[in-house]
C-alpha cells in the first residue's frame, strides 16, 4: 500500500474554522434573518413592529410560509419540486367548503376527507413522476392548472360564485376545527396584560381584553412541522434516504434505497403541508375562494433556495428553510410597517433568491470539490 | 494459489441475455472463486457491463443460470444479490458526492436506534465504523462528516470497496474501478483489491486496460461481441496476447505497426 493513501496528502490544506462553518446550508439564511432583523429594527423599530401585535402579525405570515416550505424543503432535497402546492392550497380549501356549508357535513368530516383526498393526489403526482420519469416540474405543473381548474369550477357549478363563506358558523363547537383556527396560551396573554407588559384594548366590546388573546395554531403548526422535519431528515434512517435519493437516485437504488417510495412521501408530504396551509387559512377567514394560494408553489421554492437548499436536490435543511420563510414574512410585512411601496417587496425576492442561488452554487463547489 | 482447492462462488452458465432483437450476451460462462481477482477484459460494447449487471441481479439473463455457492439463483432485484453477498462497485455511482462519508457507507442499511416508540439513526456508531473500516483501508479521514465529494477519485472507490467488504460481500464486482483515475490512484485501488483478496473475498475486476488486469489478476476472461473467447490463468498469457483478444485478432496487429508500439 503506498504511502499517500495511509498519510494525509500534503496538498490538501488545513480547512480553517471559517471555511468548515459555512459548509452549512443554513449559514446563508442566519446571516439574512439577521440582517433583516437589524434592518427592520434600525428602520422601522418604532413603528409598532416589534410589540406584541406587530410581532403576532410578521410571525403569523411568516408562519405561513414556514408551513409551505417544509413541504417544499423535504421535497427538494429528494430531488423533485412541486408546482401544484399553490393550486392544491385553493382546492382544499375548497373542498372544506363545500363539504362543510354546501353540503352540510361536520367540520370535522370535511377536513379530515380533504387531507386525505390532498394526500392522496400527492402520491399521485409522485406516483406518475416516478413512473414515467419525467421531470416533476412538468408533471405538477400540469396539476397546478387541473387542481385550479376545479377550484374554480365546483363553486361555480353548485354555488353559482367562487367564494364560498359561513365556514365560521359551521365549526362553532367543532372538535377538530380548533386545531387549526384556534389559538392557545391565552392565558400567558392576559398575565402578561395584567402586568402591563402588552396593550388592552381601551374601548368596545372587548374593553379590558389584551390586544393579543393567544398564539394562533398556525403558528404552533409551523413550529411542529420544522421539528419533525428537521429531526427526520437529520436523524433518521428514512432522513438519509431522502438525501441519497435526491443526491443521486441510482446510486441510491443500487444499495437498496426505496428512491420511488421515498419521492411519494415526500409529494404526499407537500400536499399534506399544502393542507395544513389551507385549513388555517380557512378557519382564519371563514371562506374559501377559488384564488386562495396563487403563487404560493413559487414562494415556498424561494424561502427552501433561501434556506440554502440545492435545485439540484440532495442537499439542504429545514432549519434553513424555515428561516427563509421567516426573512420572507418579516420582510414583507416589514416593509408595511416601514411605509415602504409594497410593490418593492417583489424586487427584494427577486434580488435576494439570485443571491442566495448564486451562494449555494459557490457552498455546493466547496463541498464536492469541484473547479 | 489456494483458491482453487474451492470451489466457485458464483458460476454464471452459458448466460445469454437479449434485449429485443439485440443479443447482447450470447452464450457466456464464468466463475469466481474465494480470494481470487477474476479479470473480466473486453473492449467497449463487447458485453461487461450488461454480463456484471445480470451477475448482481439488476437484469435476469434469458438463458442460462447462475449457480451461487453451488446451488441454482434467480435474482429478482439487485437487492437480493447484495444480501446473498453479491456486492457491486459501479465506475460513478458508487458515491454520493454531497452527503457525507458516512452517510454514504451505511446508504440503505443504517443502523438504528431505539428511543422509546422511535427510531433514530445511531450516528455514533455509524462514524466510529466508518472512520475505522477506512483506517484499514488506508486512508485516515479529517472527519466522518466530510463530505465524499472532497475525495478524490481513488479514495471514493476505496469507500465503496469498504462499504462492500463490512457488509460481508463474498464476492465483489469493480466495474472499471480505475479507468478514470490517475497512475498514483490507480495503484492505491489495485493495492486494496490485493488486501480485499487476501481476505478471502472473490472479486470480479471488469476492465480494458491489460495492465491494470496483468498488476492483479489471478485469471483473465475476454469477452468479445457477446461471446468468452476463453479463461487464462496467470502465467498462462502475455499482456499482448490478451490485448490481441480483447480487439479481436489481427486487424489491431496492423494498427499498432502503424503506431510504432503496443497500446
Amino acid at each position: 500500500m503506498s504511502e499517500a493513501m495511509g498519510t494525509i496528502d500534503e496538498r490538501v490544506k488545513e480547512t480553517s474554522r471559517l471555511r468548515r462553518a459555512l459548509i452549512r446550508p443554513e449559514l446563508g439564511a442566519i446571516v439574512g434573518t439577521i440582517a433583516v432583523f437589524v434592518f427592520f429594527i434600525v428602520f422601522a423599530g418604532d413603528s409598532g413592529m416589534f410589540n406584541a401585535q406587530g410581532v403576532l402579525n410578521w410571525s403569523t405570515v411568516s408562519a405561513q410560509f414556514v408551513i409551505i416550505a417544509v413541504g417544499a424543503c423535504m421535497l427538494m432535497i429528494a430531488g423533485e419540486f412541486d408546482l401544484s402546492v399553490g393550486s392544491m392550497i385553493g382546492f382544499a380549501g375548497m373542498s372544506i367548503a363545500i363539504m362543510a356549508v354546501t353540503l352540510g357535513w361536520p367540520v370535522w368530516i370535511a377536513i379530515l376527507l380533504t387531507f386525505a383526498l390532498c394526500v392522496a393526489i400527492g402520491a399521485v403526482n409522485g406516483w406518475i413522476v416516478v413512473r414515467t420519469g419525467l421531470p416533476s416540474f412538468i408533471v405538477t405543473l400540469a396539476f397546478l392548472f387541473i387542481l385550479r381548474g376545479f377550484t374554480i369550477f365546483f363553486p361555480q357549478l353548485i354555488e353559482r360564485q367562487t367564494i364560498i363563506g359561513g365556514i365560521d358558523r359551521a365549526a362553532e363547537g367543532d372538535w377538530l376545527a380548533p386545531v387549526f383556527g384556534g389559538k392557545v396560551f391565552g392565558f400567558v396573554f392576559d398575565w402578561l396584560a395584567s402586568i402591563g407588559a402588552i396593550d388592552v384594548f381601551e374601548r368596545g366590546t372587548r374593553a379590558g381584553e389584551p390586544i393579543v388573546d393567544g398564539i394562533p395554531m398556525l403558528i404552533i403548526w409551523a413550529l411542529a412541522l420544522v421539528a419533525v422535519a428537521h429531526v427526520v431528515l437529520t436523524r433518521t434512517q428514512f432522513g438519509n434516504w431522502v438525501f441519497a435519493a435526491g443526491g443521486d437516485a441510482q446510486a441510491a437504488r443500487y444499495v437498496g434505497v426505496p428512491v420511488n417510495r421515498v419521492k411519494i412521501l415526500m409529494f404526499m408530504f407537500t400536499a399534506f403541508c399544502a393542507c395544513v396551509f389551507a385549513t388555517c387559512q380557512v378557519m382564519e377567514f371563514g371562506s374559501a375562494g377559488a384564488d386562495r394560494g396563487l403563487l404560493k408553489e413559487f414562494e415556498a421554492i424561494i424561502a427552501v433556495v433561501i434556506g440554502g437548499a440545492l435545485l439540484t436536490g440532495g442537499y439542504g435543511s429545514v432549519i434553513g428553510a424555515a428561516l427563509g420563510a421567516l426573512i420572507f414574512g418579516v420582510v414583507q410585512q416589514g416593509l408595511f410597517f416601514a411605509g415602504v411601496e409594497s410593490s418593492l417587496f417583489r424586487v427584494f425576492l427577486g434580488v435576494i433568491l439570485l443571491f442566495a442561488v448564486i451562494l449555494n452554487t459557490y457552498i455546493r463547489r466547496i463541498i464536492t470539490g469541484e473547479r | 494459489m489456494s483458491s482453487y482447492d474451492h470451489n466457485p462462488i458464483v458460476e454464471m452458465r452459458d448466460i445469454e441475455k437479449h434485449f429485443g432483437p439485440v443479443i447482447a450476451l450470447n452464450g457466456v460462462s464464468f466463475d469466481v472463486r474465494p480470494g481470487e481477482c477474476h479479470c473480466l477484459l473486453g473492449d467497449n460494447g463487447a458485453g461487461k457491463s450488461t454480463f456484471i449487471k445480470t451477475m448482481s441481479g439488476v437484469h435476469k439473463p434469458t438463458r442460462g443460470e447462475i449457480l451461487f455457492e453451488g446451488k441454482r439463483m434467480d435474482f429478482a432485484s439487485p437487492r437480493d444479490a447484495m444480501e446473498a453477498g453479491i456486492a457491486t462497485v459501479y465506475q460513478d455511482l458508487a458515491m454520493i458526492p454531497l452527503m457525507s462519508v458516512t452517510r454514504n457507507f451505511w446508504m440503505g442499511r443504517e443502523p438504528v436506534r431505539r428511543v422509546g416508540p422511535l427510531k433514530f439513526m445511531d450516528f455514533k456508531t455509524a462514524n466510529e465504523v466508518t472512520m475505522e473500516e477506512m483506517r484499514k483501508m488506508g486512508i485516515n479521514l479529517r472527519s466522518p462528516d466530510q463530505a465524499v465529494g472532497t475525495l478524490s477519485g481513488g479514495e471514493r472507490q476505496t469507500v465503496a470497496i469498504a462499504r462492500a467488504v463490512y457488509f460481508g460481500a463474498k464476492v465483489l464486482i469493480l466495474d472499471e474501478p480505475t479507468s478514470a483515475l490517475g497512475v498514483r490512484q490507480t495503484a492505491n485501488v489495485l493495492a486494496t483489491i490485493d488486501k480485499v483478496r487476501k481476505t478471502g473475498i472473490g472479486i470480479v475486476f471488469i476492465t480494458h486496460n491489460v495492465r491494470h488486469a496483468m498488476a492483479v489478476g489471478d485469471r483473465f476472461t475476454v469477452l468479445n461481441r457477446g461471446k468468452t473467447l476463453g479463461t487464462a490463468q496467470r502465467g498462462q498469457i502475455t499482456p499482448g496476447e490478451l490485448q490481441d483478444l480483447m480487439a479481436g485478432g489481427q486487424d489491431m496487429v496492423e494498427l499498432e505497426g502503424s503506431l510504432g508500439g503496443t497500446v
